[in-house]
């Protein structure tokens, strides 16, 4: 197995609201090894997002951040700025959904790329770094590279936004590349096209990449490993085929069971809605939807057991696999 | 024969981009929708898809006279809705209702539920116990009758979807345009939506115009699907005929960049690959729109626009060189 790059554990994220503390992310334990790619699917509110802005340091000072975050050796929560500015675009970087807003509008698309390269690289000669960012505008697939260097964020689609954003994000040839719904706010046509890069970058470069969604169909396309998150809690994790094949965890398998697919009459929804995160369950958060649940899931929180290749946070999951086995 | 419920002919809607240098003000047409022409049938769904600036919005848009259409003619129950007053279109109005896509918006925060589902009855001058409409329009949309009372921040994005859906609902409407009525919820949440549409449809057999990006919901709840790309339909026909012989390139390379939730499917199936993007729509490519991305393009398709033609699966398309 290749080498551990990125390391959480029982990572848990507090707010402070007007109506009491919430605590979005409830103990998360996650991998990430050299040059995959890692899935995290779950629905809004389920603390993915949350998760990585954390392991970035991208938080609020007013979120109270416990637990444990390694990356390459080096503990990320609550490090001195100086450490996290030094990680944040060198070791790791994060790209997100809305490509204009990450983008600066009133520089050119060429020099945001330098800017990233030399604060990192401070002895990389501004003539250099110019040469490097074509370069990188060329790996992401922009054509003419040179000139469109020269450009302003507004002068390009969406598109090709989102590949500027990824060439600023892989300047510095980042070990981990987090990806937080990075093809959300496009096209379907232009997703395979994003999508692509993200693989190629992931294949040439040998960057991990966390791709963050709540498209299963995405997953399905290009993640090695599946984390399934679920009121801040990892529900789920393992094999992207093992997990599509036999999900053992109700959640897993319910939001599988929901998606229309061909010759069904009625879609299966999952009854209920997310839990108040303000207010949330004390046993598995997902209890009060869950068809399988018991007295003893509304009270013990669920750990994560290995089941075959899977790792399932559920008590009932030996009786649903047999059921899943059976059916 | 029957008569559709709806027929759109020749539809054009242009829209003026005016802007200023600060010099000299220019004026730029964009034609958002170019020469559509469709029918829905009593009870039926036609479902709309496409990508952004497709045009898809503001053709259900023109269809219930919330835009003033450029050119072309919308015949509603037979009759032409060019030509109505103010009062004549008013009355036309409580058969034809929409669903906006994004729940949060389109209820006033400051209304209660029961009061938003009530206001079309009221500004229609529907005599009766309000409340108990209200009561059973909650119960038909799977929400409780004592929901009424209260306001929209207490309910949950698809609680608030199933509010808005009741509000349309109120007057008995012979059609009802979805405008994305399931893509800002959660895929969980977004089943049961699309299950109530299917259930509403069977028993009150309303139609609907379901305009949508996702094409595995379409798939789903539609009876007929139109494709349309920079203002145009550039395929309708049978959703099977759609779906499983598309013979536009367009539609080809739509369906095929759609991720399909199975790793082993997802991973062994070729794909489409289309290059760039959706052109701008304020100057959209000469001849077909779709040749710039086109992997068939020629010559032809450049100098000559091709038109909608019938196919032996049974669909239309608009295509030089269909699959």
């Amino acid at each position: 197995m290749s080498e551990l790059i990125l390391s959480i554990r029982d990572l848990r994220v507090t707010f402070d609201t007007p109506l009491g503390p919430l605590e979005a992310v409830r103990g998360v334990d996650l991998d990430v090894r050299a040059g995959e790619m890692v899935g995290v699917v779950g629905e809004s509110g389920s603390g993915k997002s949350v998760t990585f802005l954390a392991a970035m340091g991208l938080l609020p000072r007013s979120a109270k951040v416990t637990g444990s975050v390694m990356l390459n050796g080096q503990e990320m929560v609550n490090a001195p700025g100086k450490v996290l500015r030094n990680m944040r675009g060198g070791l790791m970087s994060m790209i997100f959904q809305d490509p204009l807003s990450a983008l600066n509008p009133v520089h050119r698309v060429g020099d945001q790329i330098v800017e990233m390269l030399q604060a990192h690289q401070s002895q990389l000669s501004d003539k250099d770094a110019a040469k490097r960012a074509v370069e990188l505008l060329d790996i992401v697939g922009i054509p003419q590279a040179a000139e469109r260097a020269h450009q302003y964020p507004h002068e390009f689609s969406g598109g090709m936004r989102q590949r500027v954003v990824i060439a600023i994000a892989i300047a510095n040839n980042p070990k981990v590349l987090i990806a937080d719904e990075p093809t959300t706010a496009l096209d379907v046509t232009v997703q395979a096209q994003i999508l692509e890069v993200i693989e190629r970058v992931q294949k040439s470069f040998g960057t991990a990449v966390v791709l963050i969604t709540h498209d299963l169909g995405v997953i399905a396309r290009v993640a090695d490993r599946v984390n399934v998150m679920y009121a801040g809690r990892n529900v789920e994790k393992g094999g992207v085929n093992s997990l599509f094949d036999h999900p053992s965890h109700p959640y897993t398998r319910g939001l599988l069971a929901s998606l229309p697919h061909e010759g069904a009459e009625r879609l299966t929804p999952i009854t209920g809605f997310p839990p108040n995160m303000l207010m949330p369950p004390p046993g598995c958060g997902f209890a009060p939807r869950c068809s399988y649940a018991n007295d003893d899931c509304m009270k013990s929180l669920p750990e994560l057991r290995v089941f075959g290749d899977l790792e399932t946070a559920c008590l009932r999951a030996e009786q649903i696999i047999v059921n899943g086995a059976s059916s | 024969m029957n008569q559709p419920l709806l027929r759109v002919d020749n539809l054009v809607k242009n829209f003026e981009l005016r802007a200023s240098n600060g010099i000299r003000k220019t004026k730029r047409i964009v034609q958002a929708v170019s020469d559509v022409s469709f029918s829905v049938d009593r009870g039926q769904t036609l479902g709309i898809v496409g990508e952004s600036g497709s045009g898809k919005t503001t053709v259900g848009r023109c269809v219930l006279q919330l835009l003033d259409v450029t050119s072309g003619n919308i015949f509603f129950e037979g009759k032409n809705l060019g030509g109505l007053s103010f009062e004549e279109m008013r009355k036309i109005r409580r058969k034809m209702q929409i669903v906006f896509q994004d729940p949060f918006a389109s209820l006033d925060p400051k209304m209660t539920v029961g009061s938003s589902i009530a206001e079309p009855l009221v500004v229609q001058g529907e005599d009766g116990n309000h409340a108990e409409k209200v009561a059973s329009l909650l119960e038909l949309v799977g929400l409780a009758a004592d929901h009424a009372k209260r306001f929209p921040h207490e309910f949950s994005g698809g609680q608030r979807q199933r509010v808005g859906i009741a509000r349309a609902l109120a007057l008995d409407p012979a059609l009802i345009v979805l405008d994305e009525p399931v893509s800002a919820l959660d895929v969980s949440i977004q089943a049961g939506v699309v299950n109530l549409f299917g259930d509403l449809q069977k028993r009150l057999g309303m139609s609907y115009v379901f305009i949508a990006h996702d094409l595995s919901v379409v798939r789903h709840i539609a009876d007929r699907v139109a494709v349309m790309y920079l203002g145009k339909i550039v395929e309708i026909g049978d959703k099977k005929s759609i779906y499983e012989h598309p013979t536009h390139p367009y539609t080809k390379a739509l369906l095929s960049a759609v991720p399909v939730p199975n790793p082993t499917t997802e991973r062994s199936r070729s794909r489409i690959m289309l290059q760039g993007d959706v052109p701008s729509p304020v100057n959209p490519p000469t001849g077909c729109r779709f040749r710039t991305r086109c992997w068939k393009a020629t010559d032809l398709c450049a100098s000559t626009e091709p038109q909608l033609v019938v196919r032996p699966t049974g669909q239309l398309s608009a295509c030089h060189f269909p699959e």
